[in-house]
């Protein structure tokens, strides 16, 4: 007998038993589709992370220089927390004193922040990002305007009391208006909107457009930062070598900057998008580690259902397999036979469970702001393992079928 | 010689049954010539069931030889005996055991899977034997849409499709009544003419006196062994 033909002959006995097969796939089916529909969350995920959130808010090939990380994930130590709350912060000479002496080329920014309250005549929109920077600042975030300009260095050295806004807080304040020659005020300052940044989106689903960036000079700079000092310092990097080596360049100048000894831990912090995604890379691993035991167990319960409803069949089945035998099937023609109808079961179980899983990634992806991507090799994986649990569950009762006495299952009714 | 299809010689089977031994056959000594029709007899427990699961190659003798169409399949390993099954034998039965499943023409063509046929000539050899059977016209029935006697006529068809030595049948008619049984009998007189060798294993002396000898068993041994009368005229 040959597989095409084992294969045929499985694929009728399955059509003509259609719930019995529905029932024998279903823990194949759940841990397949859970296989797909987790991997496809993590790495839509992971994609998300790096290009939004990590290149969103800290900019691509860039990292910041400050007093301490810049974004914690996880537990901090009450002593590292104290340790970084006793550093000298960052200042505005610490910026002038780096830029001029790099050698690589860098878009350096300034930056501070703080939550304010914005004002419109009566209307106000509170808890809103003030960002106090300059005009390098929407190089590195990558912001185009959807109107107006950003503001010049000029306009930064005179220390004007114009912004840019985000359109969320343009809606808010200025509906139904052209914001742009409009004042906002900033704690009682009125400020000339000249710019209004494109729509950014969402990040976990909360809006990227509630900010207004201002010259870190302007007169609002008492409300966001003590005069002189800033957050962070950005550098961004033509590429991620460049990165590397102006990371070194730059920290080798704040340790001469501070006279720290060799031996001696900085008393800055870098924050780049890697360290960005550490904490989510810990809860990836996490679910990578986990998976393994979650789709072991749909398979292993789905094992057991096939193999059981396989012994099933062939105890109702013994009399075919004597004809069969009879009519000169073989050991290995009989063990063939069953081997490829568990086999074809579960792969076909493994199958559905990539679509369902797929359908489930493309729901996640259009019911949250969570976006997930199919992993073609979690495909891949779901169908042979699949394959693999069917041909493994089918062993035992194929090897039944094979060992019986052709008389013995002749005469059985 | 060589038209001698099976020699039997000194053929004993016997069962061990807990802490007794039975002895189902006690010394068999039989020849059949091609193209013979040979009814064996004999009441239940005679050792005639043993004798035909022997002849059929399904089971191994505890002494004795046996020779199939030139072959000593006596001391076969399984998968030889499961070669020389579909090769040399075809099998009828009682109860006809057809696949409920499959259409008459894919229950022809089963012993040709199990030989390698590729499936065009596997078609082409299955539609030739079902109309030997004059059964042309119900290659795609199932077997619940055909009658008793047309089941049991695909399942001659089975037995012949591979060109067997030996058509062996197990009691073919009990199933049937009377006119399907003369309708069945006169399917086995038309291939006995057309050359082939059958063997039909009955209780029921009707049937038996269809074929043109008749061997009885009795407690494990040949009690007779005759030419019929009408075939010996």
């Amino acid at each position: 007998m040959k597989v095409f033909d084992a294969v045929r002959e499985a694929g009728h006995t399955i059509r003509t038993q259609k719930l019995k097969t529905a029932f024998s796939m279903i823990g194949v089916l759940i841990g397949v589709t859970f296989l797909i529909a987790v991997v496809s969350i993590i790495q839509g995920m992971n994609a998300y992370m790096e290009d939004k959130f990590a290149n969103g808010l800290i900019g691509l090939n860039t990292f910041q220089l400050a007093q301490r990380p810049t974004i914690n994930t996880g537990n901090v130590e009450e002593e590292v927390w104290r340790e970084w709350q006793r550093r000298p912060r960052l200042r505005y000479d610490d910026a002038d004193y780096i830029e001029p002496r790099l050698t690589t080329p860098a878009v350096v920014s300034r930056y501070c922040q703080d939550r304010a309250t914005l004002g419109v005549g009566g209307k106000v929109a509170k808890d809103i990002t003030l960002v106090g920077t300059d005009p390098a600042f929407f190089t590195i975030k990558n912001y185009n305007l959807s109107s107006g300009r950003i503001f010049t260095a000029q306009e930064l050295r005179t220390a004007q009391p114009v912004m840019v806004v985000g359109t969320l807080v343009a809606e808010k304040l200025l509906p139904g208006q052209d914001p742009l020659g409009k004042e906002i005020s900033v704690a009682g300052i009125p400020y000339r909107v000249i710019g209004v940044v494109e729509p950014q989106g969402t990040l976990f689903g909360l809006s990227m457009d509630k900010f207004v960036v201002t010259p870190y000079t302007a007169p609002a700079r008492r409300f966001i930062c003590p005069i002189g000092v800033l957050d962070y310092i950005s550098f961004q990097a033509a590429d991620p070598q460049q990165m590397v080596g102006l990371r070194d360049e730059v920290e080798s100048l704040m340790r001469q900057r501070r006279g720290l000894r060799p031996g001696q831990a900085n008393n800055f912090d870098f924050t780049d998008s890697k360290s960005a995604l550490e904490g989510w890379n810990k809860i990836s691993g996490f679910l990578i580690a986990a998976l393994p035991m979650l789709v072991g167990i749909g398979l292993v319960v789905g094992g057991i259902v096939i193999m059981n409803i396989m012994l099933v069949s062939v105890t109702e089945r013994i009399r075919e397999i004597g004809v069969r035998k009879a009519l000169g099937a073989k050991r290995r023609d009989i063990l063939m036979q069953f081997l490829v109808e568990s086999a074809t079961i579960s792969t076909f179980g493994a199958a559905c469970g990539v679509a369902l899983g797929i359908v489930l990634a493309m729901a996640v992806t259009a019911l949250s702001p969570l976006p997930a991507k199919v992993a073609p090799w979690s495909v891949l994986l779901g169908v042979g393992l699949g394959m693999t649990v069917g041909i493994v569950a089918g062993v035992y009762p194929a090897t039944r079928a094979a060992k019986l006495d052709p008389i013995v299952a002749l005469r059985s009714e | 010689m060589s038209d001698v299809i099976i020699r039997v010689c000194g053929l004993e089977r016997s069962y061990v049954m807990g802490t007794e031994t039975v002895h189902a056959l006690r010394g068999v000594d039989v020849q059949i010539r091609r193209n013979e029709y040979v009814a064996i007899m004999g009441p239940s427990g005679s050792g005639k069931s043993t004798l035909m699961n022997l002849m059929g190659c399904l089971d191994t003798p505890t002494a004795g030889e046996y020779w199939l169409n030139g072959q000593e399949v006596s001391r076969m390993s399984d998968d030889a005996l499961a070669r020389v099954r579909n090769k040399e034998i075809g099998f009828v039965f009682q109860t006809f055991n057809l696949l409920p499943r499959a259409t008459a023409l894919q229950n022809v063509e089963l012993p040709l899977v199990y030989a390698g046929v590729p499936s065009g000539e596997r078609r082409r050899k299955a539609a030739a034997a079902l109309e030997r059977v004059g059964l042309g016209d119900r290659m795609d029935h199932k077997p619940n849409e055909l009658s008793g006697g047309q089941r049991q006529r695909v399942a001659i068809a089975r037995g012949l499709v591979n060109d067997p030595a030996l058509l062996l049948a197990d009691e073919p008619t009990g199933n049937l009544d009377s006119t399907t049984t003369e309708e069945i009998l006169g399917v086995f007189e038309r291939l006995h003419e057309q050359g082939q060798t059958i063997i039909i294993v009955t209780h029921e002396s009707e049937v038996a006196a269809h074929a043109h000898r008749t061997v009885v068993i009795r407690d494990g041994r040949i009690a007779s062994d005759k030419m019929n009368r009408e075939a010996a005229a």
